[in-house]
């Protein structure tokens, strides 16, 4: 029988899978013995992962794949054999903020490319009148909410590194420096917008299913060594987790799964919060205004829990685009094969590979990620390497 | 302070922040450094603002908490475009897997900005950790004297109203508590206390 496993998360809604695998005795029904252990950082998740007092976690996509090639940090090799979270992120800003792009827009309200526009100009405004660069907080140097933040502005011809100001801010501190002026708007992955909305202090301009139609978020992340060695431990992980996905996704089970992860010791904020997320119905302005999307945010459908390297590839793309590495064909293998879907058809045996889904940005080209350079090439807005 | 002081060189008096939302904590972990030689040392309690603080300072050792959040901010001094000195995470070496282990146990975390020597490191971080573990004792302590004075409490309101419901004396009341706790092998606190919670429910 195996030992017990321990494995971090921070509490977001995209721990669902993980957590319901827990709570509701899908780990335990596979013979596992599984503690999740709540986590406040994403530095600390990643270090306890490193060192083994984790044996896997919940876990920013672009971390596991930095961890594995060693950006930024010590190189500890990550697999990836599983997605926690499809999309599910959303860019909140205030109403000062919201008012001065409302004011600007030339187009669809919804449509990324004129909102993007739209805060150039509200950025080029305030330069003229010698006002302090806007700033927008995100989560981790290595994060979608980076990347998503970054490729939207820059679509719309404001550069994230010169224009305005990008801070990491953790989730729990961002409802409160938005409401003190200390940011102008943020992305962040749920509950956190819908409390902005709340409080009146944010309004959703986006959901990230505008920005990219189909994007990695979180990924169960296991040190290589370890699932090397524990092949058969990792696949009753992964048809527990796959179980509770699924569950998850029934529309029937939805208050039931809202409620166990809003317990205390699991996320800690009101069910209803909760669900909101889970159902992709969202109020996005302190007027209660409700904006539904069916890919919101994906845990179970559409194969969602089933790792793309492509993915990973678009993730490593991004980190190309931004300088946080420079760009090499053997990084990119490297952080295309953190990503593992043969580990996830083995464990629920699946025999047919199915086709990558395009990630789907709303700017640049279709992504191709056997010619990263040429899809980088395209865009004007980008960080030169130091 | 030494804030006004033009900053010195690494090897004689590392400056080192201590990031920590706990006062008390930091103040013990300061007296320790100041004790230990290590003059230069800056408390940073407030969140606001911390990596523009930190920039200022340019601290060659700072410390935080494994508890604090705004570890994720620190991260951010990792990326290559800022023009600042680079700080290397305590994590990065792993050739000493026991100190690292010992850090995480105690709750602290380091990051060491280039130009220290690995020796004097250590010997700042072994210090850092001893102080955590101190102030996790101290604060056990505390949390259990608490715990026996609610406990004090809430038998003494049990033997209360034993005494009237059943016309005991103090010390009756005492011996009836006490021997049943040992009869079912429960704490006699926790007997006091469904003693108490059965007395409300049947007010």
């Amino acid at each position: 029988m195996t030992g017990p496993l321990h494995i971090g998360f921070i509490p977001l809604v995209d721990a669902a899978a993980l957590i319901v695998a827990v709570d509701k005795g899908l780990t335990a029904a596979e013979g596992l013995d599984v503690t999740v252990v709540r986590e406040v950082s994403w530095s600390n998740v990643r270090d306890k992962l490193n060192i083994g007092l984790f044996e896997a976690a919940h876990l920013l996509a672009p971390v596991a794949i930095a961890s594995s090639l060693g950006i930024g940090h010590v190189k500890v090799p990550i697999v990836a054999p599983f997605n926690l979270g499809i999309n599910g992120n959303a860019i909140t800003v205030s109403p000062s903020l919201h008012a001065a792009i409302m004011a600007e827009i030339d187009g669809d309200r919804l449509d990324p490319k004129a909102t993007a526009r739209a805060l150039a100009r509200v950025v080029a405004a305030r330069r003229k009148l010698g006002a302090e660069p806007l700033t927008f907080a995100m989560t981790f140097p290595f994060s979608t909410h980076n990347y998503q933040l970054r490729l939207w502005m820059a679509a719309g011809g404001v550069d994230p590194d010169e224009d305005v100001r990008l801070v990491v801010l953790p989730p729990p501190y961002m409802v409160e420096s938005l409401e003190n002026g200390h940011v102008d708007g943020f992305c962040v992955g749920a509950p956190w917008n819908s409390i902005a909305v709340d409080h009146g202090v944010g309004h959703i301009l986006h959901f990230v299913a505008d920005i990219l139609v189909h994007a990695a978020e979180k990924v169960l992340a296991i040190r290589q060594g370890w699932a090397e060695k524990n092949p058969e431990v990792v696949a009753r992980l992964l048809r527990a987790l796959s179980r509770a996905a699924e569950f998850i996704e029934e529309p029937g089970n939805r208050a039931e799964v809202a409620r166990m992860l809003a317990r205390p010791e699991r996320i800690g904020v009101d069910a209803e919060v909760i669900q909101r997320t889970l159902d992709g119905r969202l109020k996005i302005s302190p007027d209660g205004t409700i904006r539904e999307h069916g890919r919101y945010l994906l845990v179970g459908r559409e194969r969602a829990g089933r790792p793309d390297p492509v993915q990973a590839a678009w993730l490593y793309a991004q980190m190309v685009r931004w300088a946080q590495t420079r760009a090499s064909e053997e990084a990119l293998k490297a952080a295309m094969a953190v990503f593992r879907p043969d580990l996830y058809d083995a464990a629920l045996g699946i025999s047919a590979s199915p086709a990558s889904r395009p990630v789907g940005a709303f700017d640049g080209p279709e992504f191709d990620a056997s010619d990263i350079k040429a899809y980088l090439a395209s865009f004007k807005i980008f960080r030169r390497p130091v | 302070m030494t804030a006004e002081q033009p900053p010195p060189k690494a090897e004689q008096a590392p400056k080192i922040v201590i990031v920590d939302e706990s006062p008390i904590r930091a103040a013990i972990l300061e007296e320790g450094l100041r004790e230990a030689g290590y003059s230069s040392v800056v408390r940073i309690s407030e969140m606001q603002s911390l990596l523009a603080r930190i920039y200022a300072l340019d601290p060659d050792i700072i410390v935080i908490d494994l508890e604090n959040p705004s570890r994720d901010i620190l991260e951010q001094m990792f990326q290559v475009s800022r023009a600042v000195r680079r700080p290397i995470a305590m994590f990065v070496d792993q050739s000493d897997a026991a100190s690292i282990q010992a850090s995480v146990d105690a709750g602290v975390s380091a990051y060491i900005v280039d130009g220290l020597k690995k020796e004097r490191m250590k010997s700042i971080l072994d210090l850092c950790v001893s102080r955590f573990n101190a102030f996790a004792k101290l604060q056990d302590e505390l949390d259990r004297t608490k715990m026996a004075l609610e406990e004090r409490k809430v038998i003494d309101r049990a033997k209360g109203i034993l005494m009237k419901l059943k016309g005991l004396t103090e010390e009756e009341a005492y011996v009836l508590l006490r021997s049943t706790a040992m009869r079912e092998k429960k704490k006699i606190g926790e007997i006091a206390q469904s003693i108490l919670t059965a007395s409300e429910l049947l007010k």
